[in-house]
């Protein structure tokens, strides 16, 4: 009660000292719709960030040239982590506190978003993440959602695809670093050797490691038909070059964090005839996924990475959420979030579960003379 | 060494050492054409010996405009002001580059030696080690027999007596950051080519390390230096390749390191071929 009293005597207080100091005052504008984001646009993973905050930028424009939501114009408001764990929470609370965001997306590393989760579900402002796939981040609370599959998914999609490639024999490399890497071994490890498969030799190194030779000596002695690594492709192009560097000539396959162009330029050779699981694939014949390609590469000249695509599909479904409410109260927002059946987005029909996870159909992509292409499509 | 003639540690070593990796990635792409049609030895020494010189031209002037202007001042000031110029040049690296890793062209054709008993090495690790051996040879020949290297010494040992035997300070000085800037750059670029995949921050671990090294082995010694860095290297190599048999995650490998960092201030503060000092920072 005597909260109350005292936010009601110091609003309007505030409202006024705002007006004073002519100018500072861009919240009071009710003619917008403010969205809040998080992306790494500097430092390690910035070719994700930078992709996320593509696609959501592209479904900004779009939604804004329809004419806006609920008759006002969307405001998005970026901040960057500079890719720095910790960073992350640090501006979620400035956009959350400060800017009054009604809305978050972002991250798409499963650690950083596990760091914004609990501030949006404290504030109550739903929370979509365009890429983490560790189960964790959802796990927060009813605040907090998902556009993309999960590692147990992920992990268990790998495991069946190399017991059929016929690898009974494998390694697993690990990012001990990375909530998301530790998650997908997991998941790999549990149905892998549940079926069959043996995991003859576990390693472990660190984000930011650029020498990766005594774990592969390691793994080079275990003799395995492929490797698991599911890692960043910050590290896994220079991994994968070490490994045939020490004569490893085994396939490896990871999962989708292995997206980025970066790789290919890293990795060169090295990464020919590997695997990865991903979200979609830009060669899908699908008119949705053709139609988006085609306006991506109008825009920017290149063809779009499946984070610009979840980045878009996050912001999509925020709005959706928000049409549908008809309010930005952040709770109405949530429940009809929650109730989100078969919402065409690019990467797929999303569905979210009662965790408020998507249930989505995974790709399989190889690696071809530097070229993506793609394998086959998983489905739930 | 910088810390042998001026006594504080230049924390934006690492980031020189990044930029000469950079300027090894932007000179080979502009003289790319020029250099095609040499052979691969010689192509990596023009890149070497240049980007080495825009190094040095660049320590030179960090030393001008950061560090000479403190120099009477304490030496606490110089040491955050080290730090501030290091965080400088990260995030104008991370302006001018872009944040994102760039791949680091094959100076040295990729070969692999295989030998018996399962041992391989690639052709660029040799060519890695011979080159820096030859600089250790050659940067110990500079400081032990060139008037200048005697210069460095005798500053080294005491500024003021130095300058009343006729040193120029100024110009030694100079000339030390010039030399330890151009062998960062080519640190970074032997570096790189190890691990192709540059980006502005890659220098931070490595100068922490190259610190340590240099503590290990005892400060201002150029071999102890050395000796320090293979110590470091070899253990969190093998603390690397087997602490997951006892079932420690690899990531304690920079731990171990710094154990016996810890280890050797507490039993021998000198470092393992220092000489004993009275003052310390």
């Amino acid at each position: 009660m005597l909260a109350r009293l005292l936010s009601r005597a110091v609003l309007p207080l505030g409202i006024t000292l705002a007006f004073l100091t002519a100018g500072c005052s861009k919240k009071e504008n009710t003619n917008e719709i403010v969205i809040g984001e998080v992306a790494s646009l500097t430092g390690g993973t910035a070719a994700w960030g930078k992709a996320q905050n593509d696609g959501v930028k592209m479904a900004v424009e779009e939604i804004n040239a329809a004419g806006g939501l609920l008759g006002k114009k969307v405001k998005l408001l970026t901040e960057d982590d500079q890719s720095k764990n910790g960073e992350a929470g640090t501006v979620t609370k400035k956009l959350v506190s400060r800017e009054k965001v009604v809305g978050m997306l972002g991250e798409i590393s499963s650690s950083k978003s596990l760091e914004m989760a609990p501030i949006c579900q404290k504030e109550g402002v739903p929370m979509i993440s365009p890429g983490s796939t560790n189960t964790k981040v959802t796990e927060v609370g009813d605040f907090i959602f998902r556009v993309c599959f999960i590692d147990p998914f992920q992990g268990t999609v790998m495991a069946k695809f190399a017991l059929s490639k016929g690898w009974k024999n494998m390694a697993v490399l690990t990012d001990v670093k990375e909530d998301y890497s530790v998650g997908l071994s997991q998941f790999f490890k549990e149905y892998y050797s549940k079926n069959d498969g043996k995991v003859a030799v576990e390693q472990s190194f660190s984000k930011g490691d650029k020498d990766f030779k005594s774990q592969l000596t390691a793994i080079k002695a275990a003799n395995v038909d492929a490797i698991f690594l599911p890692g960043y492709y910050t590290e896994i192009g220079l991994i994968a070059k070490q490994a045939r560097e020490l004569g490893i000539t085994v396939p490896m396959c990871g999962g989708d964090g292995w997206d980025d162009a970066s790789l290919m330029q890293v990795a060169g050779s090295a990464v020919d005839g590997c695997f990865f699981s991903n979200h979609f694939s830009t060669e899908d014949k699908s008119q949705a996924i053709q139609a988006f390609v085609k306006k991506y590469e109008a825009a920017r000249g290149t063809k779009p990475s499946t984070f610009v695509a979840l980045g878009y599909d996050a912001a999509m479904l925020l709005f959706h959420g928000i049409k549908t409410a008809g309010t930005t109260d952040g709770k109405a927002v949530r429940d009809v979030l929650a109730k989100t059946k078969d919402f065409p987005g690019i990467t797929g029909s999303i569905t979210l579960d009662e965790k408020r996870n998507a249930t989505k159909a995974a790709v399989i992509l190889t690696i071809d003379k530097g070229e993506v292409k793609y394998v086959e499509t998983v489905q739930p | 060494m910088v810390y042998g003639v001026l006594r504080f540690i230049n924390f934006a070593h690492g980031d020189v050492f990044m930029l000469g990796a950079f300027s090894g990635v932007y000179l080979n792409k502009w003289l790319g054409p020029a250099l095609a049609g040499l052979p691969w030895g010689v192509s990596l020494l023009i890149i070497l010996v240049l980007s080495m010189a825009i190094c040095a031209a660049l320590g030179i002037v960090i030393e001008f405009l950061a560090y000479r202007p403190l120099r009477s001042r304490p030496r606490l000031n110089v040491l955050i002001t080290a730090i501030g110029v290091s965080l400088l040049i990260e995030y104008s690296g991370q302006l001018i580059f872009g944040a994102t890793q760039q791949p680091f062209p094959q100076l040295i054709p990729a070969e692999n030696l295989t030998f018996t008993g399962g041992l391989a090495v690639t052709k660029t690790q040799v060519i890695v080690l011979v080159t820096v051996v030859a600089l250790l040879i050659g940067l110990r020949f500079v400081v032990m027999k060139s008037r200048l290297g005697l210069a460095m010494r005798a500053l080294s040992l005491n500024p003021t007596a130095s300058a009343l035997m006729g040193v120029n300070n100024s110009v030694v000085i100079s000339f030390t950051f010039g030399l330890g800037s151009a062998l960062a750059a080519a640190g970074g670029i032997l570096y790189a080519s190890l691990y192709p995949s540059v980006e502005p921050f890659m220098g931070i671990l490595p100068g922490l390390k190259a610190f340590i090294a240099a503590v290990l082995g005892g400060i201002g010694n150029i071999p102890g230096a050395a000796l320090g860095a293979l110590i470091i290297g070899i253990t969190e190599t093998l603390v690397g390749g087997y602490s997951q048999a006892v079932g420690l995650p690899s990531g304690y490998k920079e731990g171990v390191a710094f154990v016996i960092l810890i280890l050797m201030l507490l039993f021998k503060p000198s470092g393992l071929l220092g000489k004993i000092e009275r003052e310390k920072v």
